[in-house]
């Protein structure tokens, strides 16, 4: 595994491989070819950021750009899903999926269930978010909650580029519809990535850091602000275990219950707003399956309850950081048992 | 002023390592050390192991202490003849932290790179180290790659060129084994001497790579200049069979590690990361399916296809096994053809070429010559 790619260049290199070994699969979304108006074959754009550049030059009118209509080119990716294509579309901003609520939560996250399991849609869309790119509020939010509420749904969450390919391509293969989310900010991440294609299986949590002292629940671009705070930590004689989620539906809830059976205390770590995220998720579990082990309440670190802002300084001021971790940690220390 | 004084340092072990952390030290200051006494237990990421000491003389210092992390090439500490005055040794401890600079994490030059060459139509990857002698060719076993010979490959590299090689399968190789037989792989195994220019090797097999030296030594014995078979299949029928079928299953850790712990004597050995650098492995694509084709042909039922115990001592045949061996007995050591030297390790496992390097390193350049 010596190889090292790009978070980027590991979900490339996903749908290459993928589109090679199944001809089903196609991807869709704005300017994903060429973009719209030019013939696609100078592969000028491969989507806002460049992700699927490539890809036309080498499966042509399997890349297919989209008009600027969410609803529409989601509602399309659906509805091919269902009659036997493996569309992956590229919605670009995780924000502006409020427009196709119903394509995503009415029909394809319905359809198995409404008829009798006879129906499989195996979509995924590919989606970016979160902060710290200055691209304000209405392109900087973390709403795999939204997501993670709905029966029907899988929601993948990478961190590493190890991890993008590998859920990347198990999305591809998965029957359900699948919300994969992009965190914009670890596109140029380096990481070992096989050349070979490889599928993780989704619901495996991942302990990147092994610890006995606090638990860090984490997942995205927050494992990375988790193992720089326990980094940092460890030299103050506090040893945290980070487990990075991988994927919030479905959610691996036993290696959380372990850890946190194993240190008895708990740091809750997300970039989403506060209310009704993954740590308010993960803490009530916790509480629930899990209580007699604590020895101290859970803390939870997260961004706060306000838009993403635009002004540099108050966006630093907004994201989670390491220093925020780790008074986080120091206070359950302080306040366990 | 050194005259006499030769540090011990972090070693490297494998490509990615980078820094290990002292778990312990083995022996006390003053304490006289022989060559291949373990002196200093390091764990890294991936793996734990003990550091032997290079030459005799006396432990005059620990400069590392247990919990610190030390770069690749950092001091551990120094061994000095008993005339060497305290202060000489000071200096050179002064000395080397002055001017130790820590390998970069980018550093190109950190050691040889693995390469790839055709055989039969597959890439098969390999990493070479050593230069002269008669060329050696280490043959890992089911389920295992080139760094299974991580604590073996330096050693025997110091004193000729030796080759270690992933199987079809296994490793960074291509995943298509033809008929996933212990003849199958042999053919590879030739085919790789043929691509490489080499006219007679030194093979060293652990575990099915032993059978398959033996096949090579059947089919081509012109081209064997000696075989080692450690922990070795082909000299017997018996196998775990549940260990096969349970790795190849195995699709998440907590399933995965019962079965590799089998591996081990000291079953702290198998960390998280070993657990999670196979997992990596049988994820890959057509690896599952690799492994079950040679299972199928290797083992099945639960018990070795070939047995060739006629074909060792037809070559120079050294036979190595660790006593407590729970893959493969090590009954199977009994009763072997006259001229067939071999050593049974007392309360070790089957990776007894990585848990019991020094002997087994020691054993293997005393025969390869």
């Amino acid at each position: 595994m010596a190889r090292t790619a790009t978070y980027q260049q590991a979900i490339n290199e996903a749908l290459a491989q993928e589109m090679e070994r199944d001809e089903t699969v196609i991807v869709m979304g704005e300017d994903v070819a060429g973009g719209l108006g030019t013939d696609g074959e100078r592969d000028a754009w491969g989507g806002p950021l460049g992700i699927t550049k490539g890809l036309y030059g080498k499966y042509g009118d399997r890349v297919m750009d989209t008009p600027i209509s969410e609803s529409a080119f989601i509602g399309a990716a659906v509805g091919a899903a269902t009659a036997g294509l493996r569309p992956v579309a590229e919605l670009m901003f995780i924000d502006f999926m409020g427009v196709c609520f119903d394509q995503i939560f009415n029909q394809a996250a319905k359809f198995r269930y409404m008829f009798g399991g006879k129906a499989e849609t195996p979509v995924v869309i590919r989606t970016m978010y979160g902060a710290g790119l200055r691209a304000a509020a209405q392109h900087s939010q973390c709403l795999y909650p939204v997501f993670t509420h709905i029966p029907g749904l899988k929601v993948v969450t990478p961190a590493t580029p190890y991890d993008a390919k590998g859920l990347l391509i198990q999305a591809i293969r998965d029957n359900d519809p699948v919300i994969f989310c992009e965190h914009k900010a670890l596109y140029t991440l380096e990481g070992d990535v096989p050349e070979e294609p490889y599928a993780l299986p989704f619901g495996e949590a991942n302990i990147v850091r092994e610890g006995d002292d606090v638990s860090i629940v984490t997942l995205g671009r927050m494992v990375h602000v988790a193992t720089e705070a326990a980094d940092a930590l460890s030299g103050d004689g506090i040893e945290c275990e980070v487990v990075d989620l991988r994927t919030t539906s479905p959610m691996d809830e036993d290696t959380i219950l372990e850890t946190v059976e194993n240190t008895g205390r708990l740091v809750v770590l997300d970039e989403a707003h506060p209310r009704c995220n993954m740590a308010t998720d993960i803490a009530a579990m916790v509480c629930e399956k899990a209580f007699d082990s604590l020895k101290g309440p859970i803390k939870q670190v997260t961004a706060p309850h306000t838009p993403v802002p635009f002004a540099d300084t108050l966006e630093d001021l907004y994201i989670p950081d390491a220093a925020a971790v780790q008074k986080a940690v120091k206070a359950v220390m302080e306040s366990s048992k | 002023m050194s005259e006499g004084i030769r540090p011990i340092c972090m070693p490297k072990w494998g490509l990615s390592m980078k820094e290990g952390k002292v778990a312990g030290w083995l022996v006390d200051e003053g304490d006289a050390l022989a060559p291949g006494d373990e002196v200093i237990d390091i764990e890294t990421e991936k793996i734990s192991s003990a550091v032997e000491a290079a030459d005799a003389g006396v432990l005059r210092r620990h400069v590392a202490q247990e919990g610190d992390v030390l770069p690749v090439g950092g001091l551990l500490g120094i061994v000095a003849d008993e005339g060497v005055a305290d202060g000489d040794i000071d200096a050179f401890v002064t000395d080397f932290q002055a001017n130790f600079v820590p390998p970069e994490d980018d550093d190109e030059d950190s050691g040889p790179a693995t390469e790839t060459v055709e055989v039969a139509g597959r890439n098969i990857r390999y990493l070479t180290k050593g230069e002269g002698g008669t060329p050696a060719i280490l043959i890992h076993g089911f389920g295992g790659d080139l760094n299974n010979w991580l604590f073996n490959h330096d050693a025997l590299a110091a004193r000729r060129v030796v080759h270690a090689l992933d199987l079809p399968g296994h490793g960074s190789s291509a995943k298509d084994v033809g008929d996933g037989s212990v003849g199958f792989f042999a053919d590879i195994v030739t085919g790789f001497a043929d691509a490489l220019g080499i006219e007679q090797a030194h093979l060293v097999g652990h575990s099915m790579g032993g059978a398959i030296a033996l096949a090579v030594a059947r089919a081509a014995p012109a081209r064997v200049a000696s075989i080692t078979l450690i922990g070795s299949a082909g000299l017997g029928s018996d196998i775990d069979g549940d260990y096969l079928e349970g790795f190849i299953a195995a699709e998440r850790r907590k399933d995965l590690k019962p079965h590799v712990e089998k591996l081990f004597s000291d079953p702290a050995l198998v960390t998280r990361q070993l657990v999670n650098d196979l997992l990596a492995f049988k994820r890959i694509d057509g690896v599952t399916a690799a492994l079950g084709t040679i299972r199928e042909a290797f083992a099945p039922g639960g018990a070795q296809a070939e047995v060739m115990r006629d074909v060792a001592g037809s070559v120079p045949t050294l036979v190595i096994w660790g006593a407590g061996d729970r893959i493969i007995p090590a009954s199977h050591a009994d009763g072997l053809p006259d001229g067939v030297d071999c050593t049974v390790l007392d309360s070790q496992g089957h990776m007894v070429q990585m848990e019991a390097a020094t002997e087994v390193n020691r054993l293997i350049d005393e025969r390869l010559g």
